[in-house]
């Protein structure tokens, strides 16, 4: 996942200097996140890993934060712009804060912000190296949204990130309906992160559910799924293609 | 008040603790048509006496559309206050950009106070010669709000500016209690009436007002001069020409102010000496 984008100054030479300022590749990374809308409000999941290239490095980062008191955010890609956003984020609901007037930044507002962050950075062939997941209820309405780090930003009933839009949004397609209860959108969830978790090679066995409601936002202590693996397919692959491993 | 040692340069301290170039920017507010603001808890209506400088030209716009849930009505210098609403569109709309989202007009009206109180503390700036009533929504429903050149802001249920606008806060302080619960109709007719105490004698005629409302389900528009016309002819019994003013039907007939009417046109008694540059 390399690009290198020439830079020339008026003597037609690179400037490595400026290279070295900017994002060209991502080092420690965060693999899926997966949300959805359910009856009371939001629930999204990701696992605690923090991969270095192929190796699974760190097992114990966050990659769920809330935002003030209506919103989460979750990211996937690299841990150190995630860790840069919620700096940004932290001034911008601390001047929100200090208005004190009764008004105050929703999910919708949050997402926004985040996407002229982003475009902009990208626009600076700069970019900040996630796809972030941005859900919250505030008023009585549910928000999902999603920004990548081109730019690219929408809202939908369920969202996920990476591996998750190939793995466990079909699931969602499928399964996914306006009035799931929290048991049932958890067990979706779950459903989900499985897969992932069987079919990611970057997925560990440690997530976080978080749910976010009228109420306010909530992130769940770590656990694990349980595993099956004694499948046919998994113990003898290479049945149905000899030779093949 | 009189010239005095102390009233030449806006960041000179009298000794008695007052800046006098921004007590005069204040009377300078004194000097404007009248502006009048209320509001309900869904609604806020601005209101605005039009007075052209003569016969032959225009009426000068004193009310501005800010954003689809933000109006200002102005009194003072017209081009400062011109330039004020080209400052608070830009702040909306590029609130609106990044946060997809309306601006809430209490942070509009501090912004717009931050910037009045710089001009107080400049030695090469002298402060805005406006004063506005910004009427807007935010997350708890309507407000107004009063912008003075000295920087100071305070919210309003109903208030009014420019000049004769005493008559104009009479009338409102009598009614205001119960302008919060108001229906939109009601507010507006209130606004047109309070108007109608500026004009101290001289028959009320849409086309001496400019009115605009805006409200929580309801962006921010001008009412046309029919529908004004038609509040009017709900108060006013007698269409103006020779007759002493009209009788009005709710009672607020006041005794005070029984004077027969004049013609509508002609500058009114208080406006020759106004300065061109303020309407």
């Amino acid at each position: 996942m390399t690009f290198t984008i020439p830079i020339e100054n008026g003597n037609g030479v690179k400037n490595a200097e400026a290279d070295s300022q900017r994002t060209l590749y991502p080092y420690v990374t965060g693999t899926s996140v997966v949300a959805i809308k359910y009856k009371d409000g939001i629930l999204m999941a990701s696992d605690m890993g923090g991969s270095y290239g192929s190796t699974l490095r760190y097992k114990n980062i966050e990659r769920m934060k809330a935002i003030g008191k209506h919103s989460l955010l979750g990211a996937s890609g690299e841990i150190s712009d995630f860790q840069e956003i919620l700096r940004y984020l932290d001034e911008l609901m601390l001047n929100d804060n200090m208005w004190d007037d009764g008004n105050s930044l929703g999910p919708k507002e949050v997402h926004n912000y985040l996407t002229r962050v982003m475009y902009n950075r990208r626009n600076k062939f700069n970019p900040l190296w996630n796809t972030l997941v941005l859900g919250g209820v505030k008023n009585g309405e549910k928000y999902l949204g999603m920004v990548s780090m081109i730019g690219v930003s929408f809202e939908d009933n369920h969202v996920a990130t990476g591996f998750g839009n190939h793995l466990a949004r079909p699931i969602l397609r499928d399964e996914w309906r306006e009035d799931l209860s929290f048991e049932e959108g958890v067990k979706l969830l779950e459903k989900c992160m499985r897969v992932l978790l069987y079919r990611d090679r970057s997925a560990i066995n440690k997530l976080q559910i978080a749910k976010m409601t009228e109420e306010g936002v909530t992130v769940s202590e770590p656990y694990s799924l349980k595993t099956f693996w004694d499948f046919k397919a998994f113990t003898n692959p290479t049945v149905g293609a000899e030779g093949s491993w | 008040m009189f010239r005095n040692q102390y009233d030449t340069d806006v960041t000179t301290w009298s000794p008695t603790g007052r800046l006098f170039q921004v007590e005069y920017a204040m009377e300078a507010v004194k000097q404007g048509s009248a502006a009048i603001g209320l509001r309900s808890r869904s609604h806020v209506v601005l209101a605005c006496v039009n007075k052209a400088q003569s016969e032959l030209s225009s009426h000068q716009r004193k009310i501005f559309k800010v954003d689809d849930h933000i109006g200002v009505a102005i009194a003072g210098l017209t081009a400062d206050g011109r330039v004020l609403s080209r400052y608070m569109r830009s702040e909306s709309i590029n609130h609106s950009f990044t946060y997809e989202s309306p601006l809430p007009v209490g942070r509009l009206v501090v912004h717009l106070a931050d910037k009045a109180q710089v001009c107080t503390q400049r030695s090469w700036k002298r402060p805005y010669g406006v004063g506005l009533l910004v009427g807007g929504l935010d997350e708890s429903g309507a407000h107004l709000y009063y912008n003075c050149p000295s920087g100071n802001y305070f919210e309003y249920q109903a208030f009014a500016i420019g000049s004769r606008s005493q008559a104009a806060k009479t009338y409102l302080e009598r009614r205001f209690e119960s302008f919060g619960d108001s229906s939109r109709e009601d507010l507006i007719k209130d606004a047109i009436l309070a108007v109608r105490e500026t004009l101290q004698g001289e028959t009320l005629k849409s086309s001496l007002c400019t009115v605009s409302i805006l409200g929580v389900d309801e962006p921010f528009h001008f009412l046309d001069q029919e529908a004004i016309q038609k509040v009017i002819d709900t108060f006013e019994k007698v269409p103006e020409e020779d007759e002493g003013e009209g009788e009005a039907d709710e009672g607020e007939a006041e005794a005070a102010a029984a004077a027969p009417a004049e013609q509508g046109g002609g500058a009114g008694a208080g406006d020759q000496d106004v300065a061109p540059m303020e309407m």
